[in-house]
């Protein structure tokens, strides 16, 4: 059992949390398809591990069957190495975070959070004892006799997770925590859930369709697609080394060619042979035929000759979008106008819509993905 | 904008109606009861020996009624939070049926059930067991119930659906057997619903006339039947006057109990209007 | 209070309702509509008592209800009453409802908690109170004293679903009508009217029904001359055991039900309009 660090000295993680095996995990409500679908997918001890993917994926049911609230159809789910698939949640001692917090209010801050201690039979000083240490880790402290209807909104997240991590789970999940939440409250969750992580040093298994929020938080991302893992990895992994379309076009934008391989290895798109370094082709784009090639806009350029080991098409602005920090040219690349984006820094050129331009990119910075 | 005198004008006949047949008359029945400026026909309620017995009689039988009413009415109305809306429409109508249908068939219906003979005594000669709940306090009460039940559900439901069943899910999350989770979640947040809808069916048993006096036995009467013997036969209208009062003041009183831990009068207006809700939704 | 932005999708499927629980529903259920269905076979026997299960087949117990004058009489007088007491109620309550929707204040909330107040007094108090004054006013057996008590009893009802549509009212209409030249009392019958009509005819049908309904406070007033059905109904059980009380019943029954069934064919057709 891990025991809580006091915040006052954060010291190196202690990385003490559960490892959870998932293998061939299926979970079939008899629709047309499988909610989850031979999901098969290792978390490591006191790793920060997010389930990412849009509304119906299956992240969601996968937590709930890691949770134990949904029973699998097919697969297994171990902890540490042991086979808990057909475990009550009540057994599993897992901490749990929900989106809509789920405080009991009927009861106090105090007895909130000590609710799982009484279930699971502790002395009275020893649960007076974690209370006030926990209360104190999310910063809380002397709110103990507060009802939750009392407090702000993230108050209440942080009661909420006192709850889930005060009996020294052997995971924590969290379902969307941060979905109700405003925007600037959830930088600050986020940051605070980032801190908690890395003092209690559990196991998180973190649930969102905010790629954002999964690419600031996470050790490693499982990204979802129709019950499936389309991708795992940290999120440089996804975002630099995309395997396929789904996972270039769900995190960060993409400029998208269709490409049809030749023979020879080249890729052809309208009257343009792309030169390819092998380096940019993913693993399962080699193995398959439907393949695209997609390039992130902020490496796309406008300006400037065009290099050797780079590959351009002609494009046309449609539009300048100012964003702040920098400016967008959307453009209409090539004979059929696909729609792209280009990043121009601050010093960039005049540009404007109408103009015609030769967007280019080198060849390093591109993707070779597969798109089924 | 109109005057507000003339908004008045026309609440006016309705309170006029209302003081003819409401007001004036208990209003008169209360001096009655004080007649000569002494509390003696309220002494003696306590002291004729029969009142107090018909009392104690007519709140058992009501407590009776009471707990029928929450042990059929707490696992319906949780029904009624988990099913989906055309179902659930349907338990709210059906909830409605013995309210809109008929008293004297209701009734007269119940008496065919409960005499010797009926289905239920023959159901239960099957097993050898001659029971006969006609003319029995069991048979009042659970003719009672059937009517009253509304004055049950339709709180419960109203405090049920306020509560959020992922409560249920983080209790078991956090090591609660589902058994555990509800009783230590659920239950405390259902029980103001609970208790508004017990005082709420207690209070409404109390004044029951018809039921007792065609179901009940004749020798086992309840307040209602004493009142109303009190007034057409013995023609005591100052003893009668006194034990309406104390009828009338005890259920207002827990009515208005009931009504602060949670819309209760609400609840009755939605009895009330249900029929009519349904046509307009 | 938290947040909630997002319904439990999964709710079903994360815990399925008990089959305890949905056989429990089905027997509460049960015990809400059967008991008064026995009336209606009861109604067809040819015995002469109430013995059950019923004995024959025979319209002899409707023959008799529509038929013997102690019966029609009282039918004819109940739905006479009912009428009367209905529209009475009707009358006065809307004009209270239209009152108090305009008025704010204490006085005001008052005056609607008493106008309501009818409800929760026990039948039993307000008929003894009834007969004792009604009594002295030379009120009791009369037609009057059954409108008067059945239309006070009535108002709530009125009450509750005229201000109910006023609810959805929009003032502003009102407003409108005036700037187009309808004086109070126009615009009132051509604004107003239609659009709470639903309200008022929703009322005066409940006020109707509890009228027609009502035993408590009739038994109190009847006289020999002069008596409602539930009356009727009421002496067939304990004094006379006529079983035609059956028949009563199942035209009854089968009556409010129709009513309720228009009503909401009525409320479902000016929906869609």
């Amino acid at each position: 059992m891990p025991t809580l660090i006091s915040h006052t000295e954060p010291t190196a993680p202690a990385r003490t949390g559960t490892q959870i095996r998932l293998a061939g995990v299926t979970k079939d409500y008899g629709l047309a398809a499988p909610a989850v679908d031979d999901v098969s997918l290792t978390i490591e001890p006191g790793e920060f591990m997010t389930l990412l993917g849009p509304s119906g994926s299956g992240k969601t049911t996968t937590l709930n069957l890691i949770a134990g609230f949904e029973t699998l159809t097919a697969g297994s789910i171990a902890f540490d190495g042991t086979d808990v698939s057909n475990l009550p949640p009540h057994k599993r001692n897992l901490g749990m975070l929900f989106q809509n917090y789920a405080l009991f209010p009927h009861l106090t801050v105090a007895q909130n959070v000590a609710y799982p201690l009484r279930e699971r039979k502790l002395a009275k000083p020893e649960i007076a004892r974690k209370v006030a240490e926990v209360l104190e880790l999310v910063q809380l402290t002397g709110r103990d006799n507060h009802h939750p209807a009392q407090l702000s909104g993230g108050q209440q997240q942080r009661v909420a997770l006192a709850r889930a991590i005060v009996f020294g789970p052997n995971a924590l999940l969290l379902d969307e925590p941060l979905g109700a939440l405003d925007r600037n409250l959830r930088g600050t969750l986020q940051a605070e859930i980032h801190r908690i992580h890395r003092e209690v040093g559990t196991t998180f298994v973190f649930v969102t369709h905010d790629q954002e929020e999964a690419m600031n938080l996470s050790d490693r991302i499982a990204l979802f697609n129709n019950g499936r893992i389309e991708q795992v990895g940290t999120p440089e992994d996804l975002y630099q080394r995309p395997e396929t379309l789904f996972t270039a076009t769900f995190l960060g934008d993409s400029n998208v060619f269709d490409a049809s391989p030749a023979p020879d290895g080249t890729f052809a798109w309208e009257d343009n042979i792309w030169t390819v370094d092998r380096s940019t082709v993913s693993a399962r784009a080699a193995a398959g035929d439907h393949v695209a090639l997609v390039v992130r806009p902020e490496d796309v350029r406008l300006e400037g000759a065009v290099p050797a080991d780079a590959n351009a098409v002609t494009a046309t602005i449609r539009d300048i979008e100012y964003m702040g920090a920098y400016r967008t040219a959307v453009l209409a690349l090539g004979h059929d106008g696909v729609a792209g984006r280009a990043r121009l820094d601050a010093l960039a050129a005049d540009f404007r819509p109408g103009q015609a331009v030769t967007a280019w990119w080198p060849v390093a910075r591109q993707h070779i993905v597969a798109t089924l | 904008m109109q005057a507000k005198a003339k908004q008045w004008l026309l609440v006016l006949p309705a309170l006029a109606l209302l003081a003819a047949v409401l007001l004036v008359p208990l209003g008169r029945s209360l001096k009655l009861s004080v007649a000569g400026g002494s509390l003696e026909h309220y002494k003696s309620l306590f002291t004729d020996g029969v009142t107090l017995t018909v009392l104690a009689r007519t709140a058992a039988t009501a407590a009776v009624v009471t707990l029928i009413a929450v042990l059929l009415g707490y696992p319906y109305a949780y029904l009624m939070t988990r099913v989906e809306p055309r179902l659930r429409g349907l338990l709210m109508v059906i909830v409605l049926v013995p309210f809109w249908t008929s008293v004297m068939a209701r009734n007269f219906a119940w008496v065919i059930i409960l005499q010797r003979g009926g289905p239920v005594n023959s159901f239960f000669r099957l097993f050898g067991w001659d029971l006969v709940l006609y003319q029995s306090v069991a048979g009042v009460a659970i003719a009672m119930s059937q009517v009253l039940l509304p004055f049950m559900v339709l709180p419960l439901f109203s405090a049920l659906s306020g509560i959020d069943r992922r409560l249920l899910l983080a209790a078991r999350g956090l090591g609660s057997h589902p058994v555990r989770a509800f009783w230590k979640v659920y239950w405390p947040l259902s029980r103001g619903g609970v208790v508004a809808g017990l005082i709420l069916v207690f209070t409404l048993s109390l004044g029951f006339y018809v039921t007792p006096a065609l179901v009940g036995a004749p020798q086992q009467s309840l307040v209602a039947q004493l009142l109303g013997q009190r007034t057409t036969q013995l023609l005591d209208f100052e003893g009668a006057g006194a034990l309406g009062m104390l009828v009338l003041v005890v259920t207002l009183a827990l009515v208005a109990w009931a009504n602060r831990l949670g819309g209760t009068i609400s609840a009755i207006g939605l009895v009330a209007a249900a029929p009519a809700k349904g046509a307009r939704s | 209070m938290t947040v909630t932005l997002e319904k439990p999708r999964r709710a079903t499927k994360v815990d399925p309702i008990p089959w305890w629980l949905k056989l429990v529903g089905l027997a509460v259920a049960l015990y809400f509509v059967l008991p008064t269905l026995f009336v209606i076979p009861m109604s067809f026997s040819t015995a002469t008592t109430f013995q059950f299960p019923p004995r024959g087949f025979s319209l002899r117990l409707y023959q008799n209800f529509f038929t013997n004058p102690v019966w029609l009489d009282a039918l004819r007088n109940s739905v006479l009453i009912a009428l009367l007491a209905a529209l009475l109620a009707t009358v006065v309550g809307t004009a209270a409802a239209i009152g108090l929707h305009n008025l704010t204040g204490r006085l005001a909330r008052f005056a609607r908690t008493l106008l309501m107040v009818s409800i929760v007094t026990p039948a039993i108090v307000l008929a003894v109170a009834v007969y004792i004054s009604f009594l002295q006013w030379r009120l009791v057996g009369t037609l009057g004293g059954y409108v008067l008590a059945h239309a006070a009893i009535g108002v709530p009802f009125v009450l509750i679903s005229v201000t109910g549509a006023l609810g959805g009212f929009d003032p502003k209409l009102l407003r409108a009508s005036a700037s187009l030249g309808a004086p109070p009392l126009r615009a009132f019958l051509t604004v107003t009217m239609p659009l709470i009509s639903r309200g008022i005819v929703t009322g005066a049908v409940f006020a109707f029904v509890t009228s027609f309904d009502e035993v408590v406070i009739a038994l109190f007033l009847r006289s020999p001359a002069l008596q409602t059905l539930p009356v009727q109904m009421y002496n067939s059980v304990t004094v006379e055991i006529d079983p035609t009380i059956a028949a009563s019943s199942s035209v009854v029954v089968t009556a409010v039900t129709t009513i309720c069934l228009v009503l909401q064919f009525v409320g479902g057709r000016r929906r869609n309009r």
